[in-house]
């Protein structure tokens, strides 16, 4: 990098390692979905491995669109579990009711999974639009508030349908449902009796629409608003940003995919309760995103897949009970590892310098 | 009557939320980091005065004594060992690693003290009667409060007064410019952790007092909650996080008695985001406009 | 930024090739050479239940409860000999089918029942899995109807929750107790919930007065004292609590502390209180409630489980412990009365015990009861015990 360059050839440089490193995103799960594939006709992957497939793919959609919201937008967010809740029994809700109109599951499931979208949405505008003028760790707090808003109100919600139509009340004393009716949600058992339509494939596709999605935001016009917000938001405001509309835009779409990821986590599973998007839930997507590296994409996908998988295949060492506490000491001694400076000085020296690739990758 | 019993409930919850919040907000205010492990660490305080008063059966004030002692070498490790080597990461890094923390307390604890769920002997019973049968304090209730003020003064004096509280304040306006000035930044820090974590104790004997079960899990809620109050009051801002507590406690009990006991957790941080939207520093925080 | 990513996928991926090669199972079985006898057939059991976070301690239990049998029956030198492996679900649906499919991975080939899961969520979540696997499951302590319904394939050794509930507003009813009655429960637990529901359903249905229902959100709950006010402040004498013994004892205690003496009644969950490290059991003292185990019980077999119980743990065992002790030699029992037993594969295995099970002739004889069957719901029927706390200890009524 000796070479001077002038402003405009630095940018159609950067732009096109961007849109390099989109396509090697695609390519590198595309290459892990054939793979995968392949291993399984072979039939040389475990049980135990195979049934984490499909809650791997919808966490690697928590976490890339997570990082959307923390790592491209630049705000903390505390509460994504919210968003992928809402997108759960939504999506459920919708798949019992469409049993018998759309009788291929694909097309259902693909129907659930844009409802879980839509609820998402939903969830952060009204999230979004208010709080959005916040910074910081208040904004942080309020995204927990509603996390622990959304799995309180799920939690007393019944849902059910019959012949009278469509019930839905918060508490059971109301909620009076027809003996040949189904119901749907029942406040804290939750979801239960789902048939499951996910599947490894339909995972698979939801990874790549989210690439699709994220990666075209970050590389447009918009994305770049939004960057600028997050460098430097006093800055980007006085050349002409609007604010509101690109955070808005970049947290509504990150609830809608974390919404999308939810229903097809929801449709894996013949019960859900809402417990299981706790605030930990999004303390974990958290984690994901911040080991794979804030606002790299692939950073995500690889950490969210790594790190899912790791606390179940500590299983088989026998350690029973100190599974948990052994990963508690490796995610401290990665965040310390990776933040050593003279670790990092090190692999400077080994690896050749890039610039420029920082953000996106 | 059972208004003034709510008022009662409620102060007597939110004192407790309090004394924990200072110690979320004076971390906060210092190392500018979300302390998420500070919860576990009321766990770790309540279980060492579990076992010095019922194994060794020392009397409670010697047990709190020495659950804070251990409270605050654990707090002064952690910090040394986890927190310390990340002073110049990014905030988000260090978040995570608290939550590493948290995770490794709580599983340890449950190794080393079993996940069966113990009774916490309170270290002071009875309650005072006011109207018979109508309406009485405990006097845990009134030991939280008075501990509530007293630390809440105590701290007040010590960060107005004192050398090292002097020293916090300016490490908590600009860590650069009061190194430059001489103050030794590592080890205010770490003297911030150990005030934390010796109140976490407090708050930690306190609160298993008052709801006496004492289990790994235990601390996590109430950290969640504290931290909340931190905010509500103005996270950074010793008086506000009373203030935050006290408030939170009073809410959380009469969103119970009056709205719904199902809905409370939905009404409790439905407030929070009004008084967020109204105050976006919270209730006793300084705004502070950015510069450019 | 792009340094710190790749040490940390570095790092990230050293760790996970290192478990992959870890992943070729290693054959580590702890089953003991068959001595000469070819008779001997071993039959894998696959526990899956919380030993971390927060329902350890009801998932450590039944964990507990379950390998004190296990050691027994292996020591009987019978024609049937029982492996057994207990998995971590954290008490979460998802982790439970994860546990769920790596026993599978551990059985490979052999014959595996799942013993399990503790609590209700991850149950359901698990009997689906084994509903369409073909396993056998048995459930110590996942109490739901909709934990058997529809399966053939699972059984329950606990109560259901309505069945409870239901019991408990007869019992009141048949021994006169409770002019006016406060409900307190957990809005966010089935099992609360489906007792309690239940419970004020049955109670209208016979004519009791319910003159308060009061909920919580979680058994994190510390503070109940808005619940008992309203119960108090509507005038119940009798308090019924569908909830596990720890919120119930801050519910004692916070009573207490407030002069509000109605009488208790709690549900099975409410077993293990008195054992709880440093609890005054002067609160208890009057509490009423049902539960199929007592632990201060004076037959061989309850002296015995007790005493090896503590030995190991040093904690008394609960009812979850009992009943994790009798789904065992359920298991074993069965297993010993299935013909051609050596031959089979876990499906056989499957239709066979489930076929045993509801047949009406099979009753296994255990710690939580005697003569208990199955009826062809997968539910258990066992009379429902009622006992009171006396001198701290339990009093059958």
């Amino acid at each position: 990098m000796e070479k001077k360059l002038t402003g405009s050839t630095l940018n159609q440089r950067k732009l096109s390692r961007a849109a390099l490193n989109g396509f090697i995103n695609y390519g590198i799960v595309i290459a892990a979905y054939l793979l995968i594939q392949y291993l399984l006709s072979a039939g040389k992957v475990s049980n135990s491995l195979q049934s984490l497939l499909v809650p791997t793919c919808c966490y690697i959609v928590m976490a890339v669109s997570l990082n959307l919201t923390v790592g491209i937008l630049g705000e903390l967010s505390l509460g994504h579990a919210g968003f992928m809740s809402l997108g759960a029994f939504t999506g459920i809700t919708v798949s019992i009711l469409l049993q018998n109109a759309i009788p291929m599951t694909p097309v259902r499931l693909a129907v659930s999974m844009i409802a879980g979208a839509a609820a998402g949405a939903l969830g952060g505008v009204i999230v979004g639009v208010p709080v959005l003028r916040l910074q910081g760790d208040y904004l942080a707090i309020v995204t927990l508030a509603f996390g622990q808003i959304i799995q309180n109100i799920i939690m007393v919600l019944y849902v059910g349908v019959d012949e009278n139509g469509f019930h839905i009340t918060a508490g059971s004393g109301r909620f009076d449902i027809s003996a040949d009716g189904t119901t749907i949600i029942k406040g804290p058992m939750g979801a239960v009796g789902v048939t499951k339509l996910a599947s490894f494939t339909a995972g698979f596709v939801l990874i790549l629409v989210t690439l699709l999605v994220v990666q075209n935001l970050v590389n447009s016009r918009s994305g770049r608003a939004i960057m600028a917000l997050r460098d430097n938001r006093i800055a980007a405001e006085s050349v002409g940003i609007n604010v509101i509309k690109y955070k808005l835009m970049a947290f509504v779409t990150s609830a809608a995919l974390a919404g999308a990821a939810g229903a097809l986590f929801g449709l894996n599973y013949s019960s859900t309760v809402a417990s299981k998007f706790s605030f930990n839930t999004s303390i974990q997507v958290l984690v994901f995103v911040v080991l794979g590296g804030l606002g790299s994409i692939r950073g995500s996908i690889i950490a969210a897949a790594l790190l899912y998988v790791l606390p179940e295949q500590l299983r088989q060492f026998n350690i029973a009970d100190y599974r948990m506490l052994v990963y508690a000491v490796v995610l401290i001694l990665v965040m310390l590892v990776t933040n050593n400076a003279q670790l990092k000085a090190l692999v400077g020296r080994v690896l050749p310098k890039r610039k420029g690739v920082a953000g996106n990758g | 009557m059972s208004f003034l019993n709510n008022v009662i409930n409620g102060i007597s919850l939110g004192s407790i939320y309090a004394i924990i919040a200072l110690g979320y907000t004076m971390v906060y205010g210092i190392a500018k980091m979300l302390n998420f492990a500070h919860g576990d660490v009321i766990m770790v305080g309540a279980y060492v005065c579990f076992f010095a008063m019922g194994s060794f059966h020392l009397p409670p004030v010697a047990g709190v004594l020495l659950a804070m002692v251990v409270c605050t070498v654990l707090g002064i490790v952690i910090e040394r060992l986890a927190y310390k080597p990340l002073r110049a990461a990014p905030s988000l890094a260090v978040l995570i690693t608290a939550i590493g923390v948290s995770y490794l307390l709580q599983n340890s604890a449950q190794i080393f003290w079993g996940a069966a769920t113990k009774t916490f002997q309170p270290i002071v019973e009875g309650s005072l009667v006011l109207v018979p049968g109508q309406l009485s304090i405990s006097y845990v209730a009134i030991l939280s409060v008075v501990c509530c003020i007293v630390v809440m003064a105590a701290l007040t004096l010590f960060t107005g007064q004192t050398k090292m509280g002097k020293a916090m304040r300016a490490c908590s306006e600009d860590k650069g410019a009061a190194q430059l000035m001489g103050i030794d930044v590592n080890a205010t820090i770490s003297m911030t952790f150990a005030i934390g974590s010796a109140l976490a104790t407090v708050a930690g004997v306190l609160m298993c007092s008052a709801y006496p079960v004492l289990s790994p899990t235990t601390g996590s809620m109430p950290g969640i909650r504290a931290f909340t109050a931190a905010v509500f009051g103005g996270i950074g801002s010793v008086p506000g996080a009373l203030l935050g507590g006290i408030l939170l406690g009073i809410i959380e009990t009469f969103a119970k008695a009056y709205i719904s006991t199902d809905l409370s957790d939905a009404v409790v941080f439905a407030v929070l985001i009004i008084v967020l939207l109204v105050r976006p520093a919270g209730l006793m925080g300084k705004y502070v406009p950015e510069k450019v | 930024m792009k340094k710190k990513n790749l040490a940390a996928l570095l790092m990230a991926g050293v760790m996970c090739v290192s478990l992959l090669a870890a992943c070729s199972p290693k054959e580590q079985s702890s089953q003991p050479p068959s001595q000469g006898g070819s008779d001997v057939v071993t039959i894998k059991v696959g526990g899956i239940g919380p030993i971390t976070g927060d329902n350890a301690q009801y998932g450590t239990a039944t964990q507990w409860g379950a390998e004190i049998a296990v050691e027994e029956i292996n020591a009987l030198n019978g024609p049937i000999k029982l492996d057994f492996k207990y998995e971590d679900d954290t008490g979460v649906a998802d982790t439970a089918v994860a546990a769920y499919n790596s026993l599978k991975d551990w059985a490979k080939d052999a014959p595996l029942v799942i013993y399990g899961c503790t609590t209700t969520a991850p149950c359901v979540a698990v009997a689906s899995e084994t509903y369409a696997d073909r396993y056998f499951q048995l459930t110590p302590s996942a109490s739901s109807p909709d934990v058997t319904n529809g399966k053939d394939n699972v059984f329950q050794m606990c109560f259901t929750d309505p069945g409870q509930g239901n019991a408990a507003a007869e019992y009141l009813k048949s021994a006169g107790l409770g002019t006016k009655i406060g409900v307190i429960y957990n809005n966010g637990s089935s099992y609360s919930t489906g007792i309690a529901d239940a419970f004020i359903a049955k109670a209208k249905e016979i004519g009791l007065e319910v003159v308060a229902t009061s909920t919580y959100p979680e058994d994190t709950t510390t503070d109940y004292t808005v619940q008992l006010n309203a119960c108090k402040d509507a005038g119940a004498d009798l308090v019924f609590l569908p909830i596990y013994y720890t919120p119930a004892s801050l519910i004692l205690a916070q009573a207490k502390q407030m002069n509000y003496a109605p009488t208790f009644f709690g549900g099975d969950g409410m077993d293990g209180m008195l054992d709880m490290d440093g609890f005054d059991k002067s609160l208890a003292e009057g509490l009423l409630l049902m539960t199929p185990f007592n632990a201060s019980g004076t037959d061989e077999r309850t002296k015995t489980f007790v005493e090896t119980y503590q030995a190991a743990h040093n904690i008394l065992p609960n009812q979850f412990a009992a009943d994790g002790y009798d789904c065992m030699y359920a298991i074993y029992e069965a297993c010993c009365q299935i013909d051609g037993i050596a031959d089979m594969d876990s499906a056989q295995l499957c239709d066979a015990l489930s076929a045993l099970f509801t047949g009406g002739d099979f009753s296994v004889d255990g710690l939580t009861g005697t003569g208990m069957k199955w009826l062809t719901t997968g539910e258990i029927s066992k009379a429902p015990v009622v006992v009171k706390v006396e001198n701290g200890g339990y009093v059958t009524q």
